[in-house]
């Protein structure tokens, strides 16, 4: 935790960054909270921690964050793969952010460019881990009645609050499909139709760019656990496509390139 | 109580399906009339959000058929399209949407026949599987599916 602020002080000091995007202590010691550290005086609330599981990379395109000037953002695995993803999708460009890495054992590392991200992650495996691959299983030992039966279990409590896509660092469009209503996409009630239309299409859209975060389902109020959607395609992607998001900085979205002999067994 | 005869929604494109549909009717194929066409540029312009619209108004069943591989108007339109099927075809099955629903096909502008037993056996696998009640059931209070012929 030192290591962290102390990084973030020299950062802020040699006027490096004029922000860190980092965690601070929440209402309670097991939660954490985003905090946005502008001075090196500030750094001292910084903390991390198990509770520090939300991708603030989020914040990265926020225009009140861009505000602030130069960000530097802590980022754990998925955020990492956040940051490089969204410089695929010309989100971000190289020197416009730097990274404080933080490992699974604690060791910070400050990643000042793009190329330094991409090399942090080329040992790291990208795929679904053991426990990933076991939740979508779970779902897919089912037989279709049941699968059909716990999600509409799971949508039937959704809330239309959307805190899904407020949480997603991919879900940056300016107006996102659920706000057009010209035509109404997705009816705006909390019903049984525009939930699982709402899902299906969270989902769709982020089929070849979710990082695997998971970040919303925990920040989904009524606890639907909706990464078991991202999770599936992404591993989806992975064997259909070989690729996977948030490896590198080119752009090679899943759904805008193509292989004239992509396989599939059932078109007629 | 008359038999069911299924809705199907085909959304077809342009320059080959729907071509080739038209040459079904002049070549004097008769053929199952459960079928709506919707006709599209291609088939890379075929949202997955259409399919789920087609559900949402009633349809028992759904087409989505374009040109074959490398014989696209638009060059890579269907290559697109299928990278997007796969993907959505295997989201609809891992929420529990019965597949069988939804046919993919490659109809050229030559083949009439080939789309007249598309459409006939499709017809017959979705009378099978009876009305698709279970979509139905999503509809909010008070909206009924959209009456067509």
């Amino acid at each position: 935790m030192e290591e962290l602020r102390n990084k973030a002080r020299e950062l802020l000091e040699t006027g490096t960054v004029q922000v860190v995007i980092g965690y601070a202590r929440g209402s309670t010691a097991e939660k954490a909270r985003a905090v946005f550290v502008c001075s090196a005086q500030q750094t001292q609330g910084l903390i991390f921690n198990e509770y520090c599981t939300q991708n603030l990379a989020v914040y990265l395109l926020k225009p009140e964050v861009k505000a602030l000037g130069k960000p530097a953002v802590v980022a754990r695995l998925p955020a990492l793969r956040t940051v490089l993803q969204l410089a695929a999708e010309g989100q971000i460009a190289d020197g416009q952010v730097v990274v404080l890495a933080v490992a699974d054992d604690g060791k910070v590392t400050e990643l000042a460019d793009l190329p330094a991200v991409e090399k942090y992650l080329s040992g790291v495996s990208l795929a679904l881990s053991a426990q990933q691959e076991e939740l979508v299983a779970r779902i897919e030992k089912m037989s279709r009645e049941q699968r059909w039966a716990f999600w509409q279990e799971q949508f039937a409590r959704c809330l239309k609050c959307y805190a899904c896509r407020a949480a997603c660092p991919m879900c940056y469009c300016a107006r996102c499909v659920v706000d057009v209503n010209q035509p109404q996409w997705v009816p705006v009630a909390p019903h049984a139709l525009g939930n699982l239309e709402w899902h299906l299409v969270r989902a769709m859209h982020l089929a070849g760019r979710c990082v695997n975060c998971g970040y919303c389902a925990e920040a989904c109020p009524v606890g639907i656990p909706l990464n078991l959607l991202t999770l599936m395609l992404s591993r989806e992607v992975a064997a259909e496509f070989g690729l996977t998001a948030g490896a590198s900085t080119k752009k090679e979205y899943a759904l805008s390139v193509y292989k004239p002999d992509d396989k599939e067994g059932f078109i007629r | 109580m008359a038999e069911f005869e299924p809705k199907i929604i085909a959304f077809v494109c342009n320059w080959c399906t729907y071509a080739g549909a038209d040459l079904t009717g002049t070549s004097r194929i008769k053929y199952a009339t459960n079928v709506r066409a919707i006709r599209l540029p291609c088939t890379g312009r075929i949202d997955f959000m259409l399919i789920l619209k087609a559900f949402a108004q009633g349809a028992d069943g759904v087409i989505v058929s374009g040109c074959h591989p490398g014989d696209c108007h638009y060059t890579a339109g269907n290559y697109h399209a299928r990278r997007r099927w796969i993907l959505f075809r295997k989201l609809l099955d891992y929420v529990g949407i019965d597949v069988r629903r939804i046919t993919f096909s490659w109809v050229s502008a030559a083949e009439g026949a080939k789309w007249a037993d598309l459409v006939n056996s499709v017809t017959e696998e979705i009378r099978k599987l009876g009305p698709f009640e279970e979509y139905r059931k999503l509809l909010p209070l008070g909206q009924e599916p959209v009456e067509v012929m």
